[in-house]
């Protein structure tokens, strides 16, 4: 049996292909169309997920959508109403995309997708839930999602056990974790589903003065994690922002113009609001544990991708294991919803673990050489083991920056190691070097450090895998990676298994046994604004844009010093609209 | 190819799908606004957005 799910019409449009419950394939749509959290139906995602499979469009038995819009247009009818006239701008720029397209969600898919068989749905936290749950390793499991909003749940608490799981709570729009963190992201000047990340990366540098503000006036919040909102400060549910003029005047700022200069209080509210959610997000789960006894946690949405805020559950948390989907954003759900469909509604076993993210479209080294010699690129094929040495001798002794394309492409929003952009994590050089002349991005963030997972506990405070990189823990103090440490000491790990990924790992070790440090900088091979590149075609336009000083794609190698001036009649950079 | 049934959805099998959600989720509060708005929707169809606005006025 083939299910399709299919995530798409809001933000991070996603395929995800099952056959017989297990994984084949899952791909985001903007990884195609190089357009950054495409929305659209995920039409080239699912053609990769078919051509994976083998299959066509006849031998898919069902098509699941990963939210229900007439529970959500619901929702935004009764808002609109109540909110109205503050609504009526609002309404009236929402309401032509959902009588076009958003309402008809079942006709679009089967008219688009050349589909003829029964489309099915799932509320959104289910969607969340169930690729938080059944993918798991675990038989029973809390689950906790917390996201902006779905339909209107906006944090649902649930309990699988076997292949089913029930969701038991939920706290409903407007009261959201994910849109207060949008909100912020908002007010301090930096793009709403998208950079929130931005937000948590700058907070160790701010202090939290305005926690208790927050959770005076904006948040009430109880024992048990659940919470208000006093709307009378946010703009999200009647208008075209996510807060008003009561909350600027509350905070004593206007909201900071994107790209202005970071100020201490942008630093210090980004710091206040970053503990206002590790707080909600600890007492939930404290919460949820206590009331089903569980040792075992399941996260999704998108607030699970607040890794900060996963490092203190792990560490301050009662649960004995978490698990946290990595694609645990929207896209997510489209996998979620394929998963629901099969084991919740159609009853199946679980059958399938999903114990890595490499789950998108690869390259055969035949296809990477066509490529080049048709580019007229000069390179270099090595066999395996010349090349992982050679990318080690490169990244140690003449301390390059390599973007690294390997195998199958990542799903979630983190570069694992088959879409990478590598450095040594000991030159503190590098940490500015990636982020001002290959990144283009702001000089705050910071990097991610991978790690071979039998060593991870030599340098990291982290006494388990963080395969998908969404746990931050300290870095131990005689430790010197200063590139992938944050300004709070702390790091955002990958672990690397050999079976996870075997090219990453022996790179890798081959570094470490060349520097004794088994850690690199592995950041996403992109540039700001742009998705992840997915071809060669795209890694090799990346490399040749920015100041990369090697690219290793498969077995062929090539260095920027032999390669031919890029002629491109565009400025790329005009290309990707800041993120 | 697999042996489920085959067919597409019409265009206005969507009526039939609001009245199960409203049924089954008791939102009959929905009927007028939603009649108003697929009355909206077909107009917009119809006219490809172009020529909305008067219309629109006139309706309310």
């Amino acid at each position: 049996m083939n299910i399709l799910g299919l995530s798409c019409f809001y933000h991070d449009s996603a395929a995800a292909l099952l056959r017989d419950g297990d994984l084949v394939a899952a791909a985001h749509e903007e990884r195609f169309t190089r357009k950054r959290h495409d929305p659209d139906l995920p039409k080239q995602a699912v053609r990769y997920c078919l051509d994976a499979a083998g299959i066509g469009m006849d031998d898919v038995d069902y098509v699941v959508f990963y939210d229900k819009p007439f529970v959500k247009f619901e929702r935004i009818l009764l808002t609109y109403l109540a909110t109205f006239p503050r609504s009526l701008a609002s309404f009236t720029k929402a309401m032509p995309v959902w009588l076009r397209e958003k309402l008809w969600v079942p006709q679009v898919i089967q008219r688009e997708l050349d589909f003829d068989g029964e489309v099915l749905f799932s509320e959104h936290h289910q969607s969340h839930a169930a690729s938080a749950f059944l993918p798991s390793p675990f038989d029973e499991a809390a689950i906790l999602t917390l996201d902006g909003v779905g339909e209107w749940a906006t944090a649902t608490h649930g309990v699988g056990r076997g292949n089913r799981f029930e969701l038991l709570r939920e706290i409903r729009f407007p009261h959201s974790l994910g849109l207060l963190y949008s909100a912020f992201t908002y007010y301090l000047g930096f793009k709403v589903n998208s950079a929130e990340y931005k937000v948590m990366g700058a907070a160790p540098y701010g202090k939290p003065r305005y926690y208790d503000l927050i959770l005076k006036e904006l948040v009430d919040l109880r024992d048990d994690g659940s919470f208000k909102l006093d709307m009378k400060y946010f703009a999200y549910d009647y208008g075209l922002t996510m807060t008003n003029s009561r909350f600027s005047k509350l905070f004593g700022h206007p909201v900071r113009a994107p790209e202005s200069k970071m100020e201490e209080f942008h630093w210090d509210m980004a710091a206040s609001v970053q503990k206002v959610t590790e707080e909600v997000v600890l007492r939930m789960v404290r919460d949820l544990h206590a009331k089903t006894g569980m040792k075992n946690l399941c996260m999704a949405g998108g607030v699970a991708l607040n890794c900060v805020a996963n490092g203190r559950v792990i560490r301050e948390g009662p649960f004995e294991n978490l698990w946290v989907q990595p694609a645990a954003g929207d896209a997510g759900g489209a996998l979620g919803a394929a998963l629901f469909a099969h084991h919740n509604v159609l009853g199946n076993p679980r059958s399938f673990r999903m114990d890595h993210a490499y789950w998108g479209p690869e390259y055969s080294d035949d296809e990477i050489e066509r490529f080049l010699a048709h580019r007229g690129a000069p390179y270099r094929r090595l066999s395996r083991d010349e090349m992982i040495e050679w990318t080690a001798r490169q990244l140690d002794e003449s301390q390059a920056v390599v973007g690294w394309f390997q195998g199958r492409m990542e799903w979630g929003p983190r570069s694992l190691g088959s879409r990478s952009i590598l450095a040594d994590a000991r030159n503190e050089e590098n940490w500015k070097r990636v982020n001002l002349k290959i990144k283009f991005r702001e000089s705050f963030r910071p990097f991610a450090p991978a790690v071979l997972e039998e060593k991870c506990a030599e340098w990291f405070d982290l006494d388990r895998e963080s395969p998908y990189m969404l746990l931050v823990c300290q870095v131990r103090p005689d430790r010197r990676i200063p590139a992938v440490t944050h300004v709070d000491g702390s790091a955002r790990v990958q672990t690397v298994r050999r079976d996870q990924h075997a090219e990453f790992y022996d790179l890798l070790q081959a570094f470490d046994r060349r520097t004794g440090c088994p850690v690199l900088i592995n950041t996403s091979f992109n540039v700001r604004g742009e998705p992840i590149v997915r071809t060669p075609e795209d890694a090799y336009l990346c490399f040749m844009r920015t100041n990369m000083d090697v690219l290793v794609l498969g077995n062929c190698v090539l260095e920027k010093k032999d390669q031919p001036e890029l002629r491109e009649d565009f400025d790329w950079r005009e290309k990707y609209a800041l993120d | 190819m697999t042996n489920r049934p085959r067919r597409k959805q019409g265009t206005l099998a969507i009526f039939g799908d609001f009245w199960q959600f409203m049924r089954v989720r008791k939102k009959w509060w929905l009927a007028p606004i939603l009649i108003t708005m697929l009355l909206l929707s077909a107009l917009i169809v119809v006219t490809q957005g172009s020529a909305v606005a008067p219309f629109i006025y006139a309706l309310f």
